[in-house]
C-alpha cells in the first residue's frame, strides 16, 4: 500500500518543480489553467442552458472529426483539427436534433445514442489507423498535460511567445473571453428566458450555434491535453462550484478563473505527489472543491440541509 | 440427422462453459489469418475464447437490454452513462484490493461506487438548485477522475496485470474468462428473474409514479432496486465494451424496441433479440482484426439496428412515415379533382356525362397539362376514363373525361362531406355561412361513414347545405351518372321512413 500512495514530501512535491524546472512546470500549469478557464466560461452557459451533457456528447464525438481531420492531412496540425472538430460537432447536433424531432426517441436518448455510435466509430478509426493516426487512445481517455510538446515555440514579431499548444489554448480563452464580453447580453437573455429572447428580436439559433461552434473550439483545443471524457467536468465544475456561492452571472463568470487556477495548480501537484495523471488530478481538485462547498455552503450546503431537516422533525 | 448436429453445435459452447479449466489458443495468437479464415474460426466455435466471448455478448445483450428498455421508458437514459464511468473507482479499488484480476472483489467495488454515483446525484439534486443534467455530468466526471488517477496509479506499480485492466476501458470479448461468464450467467438470471416477478410494479412505477404511489407501491424501493441491477449490468459488461460504451448498449437497443412497438413486454423481448444481436456482432467484427476493441463494435452493431428502426420501423419509421405522407397527398389530390369533376356535371345540370379537359382545368385553375395529369392518375385507379373525340369545328382533338361508378360514387361522397359539413358548423356549431368553407376543404377528406351517419341524424336528414346547394344523397350514388337529374328527383336525404 506504502508502494501505491507515496509519502508526502513537501520538498519534492512543492518546492522542487518551481526551483529545477520552473520553466516546464510554469507552461504546464498555464495550459491547465488555459483549458480550465476556457471550459469554465463556456461551460458556464452550457449549465444553465441545461446543456450540461451536450458538452459531454460534443466532447465524445469530436473524435472521428479529428481521426478524419489527421488521415486527410496527415499531420499533427492543429487548424485541420479544429475544422474537423467544429464539423463533427455541428453534426453531433444536428443528429441528435433530426432523430429528436423526427421520431418520438426522447432527446436524452437521443443524445446518448448519437455520441456513442460517433465515439464508436472514432475509436475504431484510431484502432484501424493506428499506424498513420498519431493520437494515442489513453491520451483519448485522459489525456496527457505533461505531454505536450514545449519544443515547438510560436513566435511572433520577433517575440517568443511559448509552445504552440499553449499559445493556441491562449488564442481560444481570448477568443471566448472577448466573445462573451461582446455578446453577453444576448447570452445572458437567450441562456435564462428563451421566450423573452424571441420577442426582444434576438436570434436564439445564432447564439445556439454560436455557443456550439465555441464548445468545439474550446473542447478540441483542450482535447489534447485533458482528453474527451475529462473536459467535461473542465466545462461544468467551475460555473456549478461558483454557484453554491453566489447567484449572480458576472461573479459566477468572474470565479470561474480563480477556480481555473486552483484547479491547475493543485491538481499538478497532487498528480506529481501521486505520480499519477495530471489532467485527472484537477478533476480530482475540482470534485473535492465542490464537494467541500457542498457540505458548508451557507444556503445550499448539506449542513444546513441537515439541520432544517432535524429542527422540522 | 442435419438438425440434431445444429442443436448439438449450439450447446457446445454452454456445455464448455461447465469445465471452467479449459484453455484454449488466445484471439490474436495467430496473426496471418485472412479475414475469412477468422469468420470461419469465429463461427465455427472451435476456440474456447471464441465460445466465451459468444456466451458473454449473449448473456450481456440479453441484461442489458432487458434493463435498458426501463431506463428508456423512464427518461433516464443518461443516467445509465453516469452510472458506467461512476463504477471506475469501484473497478480500480476492486483491482487493487484483489492485486488480480478477481472479478468477484471487481464486482462488488463497481457496484457499491456505481451506487454511490447514483445516489450522489440524486443527493445533489435534492439538497441544491443545480439542474440534473449538471449534476449527472458531475458525477461522471468527478468519478472518472478519480478512476483514472486510480488506474494510472496501478499500472505505475507494475504488479498488476496491466493488460487486463486496459480492457475496462474499450472492452475485448475474447478476454473474458470462465469465472466472468459465470458472473455474468448469475447476473442475467436474477435480472430477469426480479423482472419477471416485479413486472407489473415495474411497469406502474415508470409509467406512472403518481398512480403506483397511490396504489401503495414503494416507487423509491423499485427504482433503487433497478438501480441496483443496472450497476450489476454494467459491471459485467464492463469486459465486454468497456466503461466507455456500455451506456450504449444499455439504450440503444432498447430504443430500436421502442421504436418498433408500444407493448412493454414485446419492448423487453426486442430489446433483449436486439442487445444479443449487436453484442454477438461486436464480438466477431472485433474478431476479424487483431486485437480490436469489442466494445466500439458492438456499438456500431446497436447502432446500425437503431438505424434500421428508425428508418423502417413500421409504424413510426421515417420512410413508411413519408410514405404514407404521400400516399394521403396523393388521395387528397384525387379527390379534390373528383369534386372538381361533380362541380362542373352539377353546373350543367348532370345533363352531359362528360366533362371536356378545358372545362376541368377551368375549375381547378390549372393549365390543361396539369389537368390531364390529375385525370391520368385517377384512370390509374378506374375512377375515371379519358377519351379524344374528334372535333369538326375546331379540326383538332379534344379530351373529354367520364367518371366511372365508382369515381361518381367517390365524388358524391366528397361533395357530401364537404356540404355535410358546412351545414353541421352553421346550424349546430353557430358559423356565419361564409366562414365555413376553407374547414370544410380539409374536413371532406377525413370523415369517415359512420361520422357522416351521425352528422345526417343529428342534423336530421338535410337536402340543402348553407348556400342552398343540393346535399348529394346515396340514391344520386346508386344511380348512374346521367339517368335522370336531381330536378326530376329532388337530392339530399329523405326522411327515413317511418
Amino acid at each position: 500500500m506504502n508502494d501505491f500512495i507515496p509519502a508526502f514530501d513537501f520538498q519534492s512535491v512543492v518546492v522542487e518543480p518551481w526551483t529545477f524546472d520552473a520553466g516546464g512546470v510554469f507552461w504546464i500549469i498555464l495550459m491547465g489553467f488555459l483549458a480550465n478557464a476556457t471550459c469554465g466560461i463556456v461551460g458556464t452557459f452550457l449549465v444553465y442552458r441545461r446543456m450540461a451533457l451536450v458538452g459531454d456528447a460534443i466532447s465524445h464525438s469530436l473524435l472521428p472529426g479529428i481521426v478524419l481531420a489527421f488521415l486527410i492531412t496527415s499531420s499533427r496540425d492543429s487548424f485541420p483539427m479544429m475544422i474537423g472538430a467544429i464539423i463533427a460537432g455541428a453534426f453531433t447536433v444536428f443528429l441528435i436534433e433530426a432523430i429528436h424531432r423526427s421520431s418520438r426517441v426522447k432527446p436524452d436518448a437521443a443524445l446518448g445514442i448519437v455520441f456513442s455510435f460517433l465515439f464508436a466509430v472514432g475509436v475504431i478509426m484510431l484502432a484501424l489507423f493506428a499506424d498513420r493516426v498519431d493520437l494515442d487512445p489513453d491520451c483519448v481517455l485522459y489525456g496527457e498535460i505533461g505531454f505536450i510538446p514545449l519544443m515547438d515555440t510560436v513566435s511572433l514579431g520577433g517575440m517568443e511567445l511559448g509552445p504552440r499548444p499553449v499559445v493556441l489554448m491562449g488564442s481560444v480563452f481570448l477568443i471566448a473571453a472577448v466573445l462573451t464580453i461582446v455578446f453577453y447580453k444576448g447570452l445572458l437573455v437567450t441562456s435564462f428566458d428563451p421566450a423573452l429572447a424571441l420577442s426582444l428580436g434576438i436570434r436564439v439559433n445564432f447564439y445556439h450555434y454560436g455557443l456550439m461552434a465555441v464548445l468545439s473550439l474550446s473542447v478540441v483545443s483542450a482535447f489534447e491535453a485533458v482528453g474527451a471524457i475529462l473536459v467535461i467536468a473542465m466545462l461544468i465544475f467551475p460555473a456549478v462550484t461558483a454557484s453554491m456561492v453566489t447567484d449572480r452571472l458576472p461573479f459566477i463568470l468572474v470565479l470561474t478563473l480563480p477556480l481555473a487556477f486552483v484547479y491547475s495548480v493543485a491538481g499538478y501537484h497532487l498528480a506529481l505527489w501521486l505520480d499519477t495523471s495530471i489532467a485527472g488530478a484537477m478533476v480530482v481538485v475540482a470534485t473535492l472543491i465542490f464537494g467541500l462547498l457542498w457540505i458548508v455552503s451557507p444556503r445550499q450546503g448539506l449542513i444546513i440541509k441537515g439541520i432544517q431537516l432535524l429542527r422540522s422533525a | 440427422m442435419n438438425r440434431i448436429g445444429k442443436s448439438l453445435r449450439l450447446l457446445l459452447p454452454l456445455a464448455l462453459v461447465f469445465q471452467p479449466s479449459a484453455h484454449g489458443a488466445k484471439i490474436g495468437d495467430i496473426r496471418d489469418t485472412n479475414a475469412f479464415e477468422q469468420a470461419l474460426r469465429f463461427w465455427t466455435f472451435q476456440d474456447v475464447a471464441v465460445q466465451y466471448a459468444v456466451m458473454g455478448s449473449i448473456l450481456m445483450g440479453i441484461c442489458c437490454g432487458l434493463l435498458g428498455a426501463f431506463l428508456v421508458v423512464r427518461k433516464l437514459s443518461l443516467v445509465g452513462d453516469t452510472l458506467s464511468h461512476a463504477v471506475m473507482p469501484g473497478v480500480a479499488l476492486g483491482f487493487l484490493w484483489s492485486a488480480t484480476k478477481d472479478p468477484v472483489a471487481i464486482f462488488i467495488g463497481a457496484t457499491v461506487a456505481g451506487l454511490i454515483g447514483v445516489g450522489g446525484v440524486n443527493l445533489i439534486k435534492q439538497t441544491t438548485r443545480i439542474k440534473e443534467d449538471s449534476a449527472l455530468g458531475m458525477v461522471l466526471a468527478g468519478f472518472y477522475a478519480i478512476g483514472i488517477c486510480l488506474f494510472v496509479m496501478i499500472q505505475r506499480m507494475g504488479t498488476g496485470d496491466k493488460s487486463g485492466i486496459d480492457k475496462f476501458l474499450f472492452g475485448q470479448a475474447a478476454a473474458l474468462s470462465a469465472s466472468d461468464i459465470w458472473l455474468m450467467a448469475g447476473v442475467t438470471l436474477i435480472s430477469v428473474i426480479i423482472v419477471a416477478f416485479f413486472y407489473k410494479e415495474l411497469l406502474t412505477t415508470s409509467f406512472d409514479a403518481g398512480f403506483a404511489k397511490s396504489s401503495g407501491i414503494a416507487a423509491g424501493f423499485f427504482h433503487y432496486l433497478l438501480m441496483m441491477l443496472l450497476a450489476f449490468a454494467v459491471v459485467v459488461s464492463l469486459q465486454a465494451t468497456g466503461i466507455v460504451l456500455v451506456s450504449a448498449m444499455l439504450i440503444t437497443p432498447a430504443t430500436a424496441a421502442y421504436l418498433l412497438t408500444d407493448r412493454m413486454g414485446w419492448m423487453l423481448v426486442l430489446a433483449m433479440i436486439f442487445g444479443v444481436f449487436s453484442a454477438v456482432l461486436g464480438a466477431f467484427l472485433s474478431f476479424l482484426g487483431n486485437s480490436l476493441p469489442t466494445g466500439p463494435f458492438m456499438v456500431l452493431g446497436a447502432s446500425l439496428v437503431f438505424a434500421l428502426a428508425f428508418m423502417l420501423g413500421p409504424r413510426h419509421g421515417l420512410v413508411p412515415r413519408r410514405f404514407r405522407e404521400r400516399s394521403r397527398r396523393i388521395r387528397i389530390q384525387d379527390e379534390n379533382t373528383l369534386k372538381a369533376l361533380y362541380h362542373v356535371l352539377e353546373r350543367g345540370g348532370f345533363e352531359s356525362q362528360v366533362v371536356e379537359l378545358a372545362q376541368l382545368a377551368n375549375q381547378l385553375n390549372e393549365s390543361a397539362p396539369e389537368a390531364s395529369q390529375r385525370v391520368e392518375q385517377l384512370t390509374k385507379k378506374h375512377m375515371a376514363s379519358i377519351s379524344e373525340i374528334r372535333d369538326e369545328k375546331l379540326a383538332g382533338f379534344r379530351k373529354e373525361i367520364a367518371l366511372t361508378p365508382t369515381g361518381w360514387q367517390r365524388a358524391c361522397e366528397i361533395v357530401r362531406n364537404h356540404r355535410l359539413w358546412e351545414l353541421y358548423l352553421t346550424n349546430a356549431a353557430d358559423y356565419p355561412a361564409d366562414h365555413v368553407h376553407d374547414d370544410a376543404e380539409r374536413v371532406e377528406h377525413l370523415l369517415g361513414e359512420s361520422t357522416v351517419r351521425a352528422i345526417e341524424r343529428k342534423l336530421d336528414f338535410p337536402r340543402k347545405d348553407p348556400h342552398g346547394k343540393l346535399i348529394p344523397s346515396i340514391d344520386d350514388m346508386a344511380r348512374n351518372l346521367g339517368q335522370g337529374t336531381s330536378d326530376v328527383s329532388p337530392s339530399g336525404y329523405r326522411q327515413p321512413q317511418t
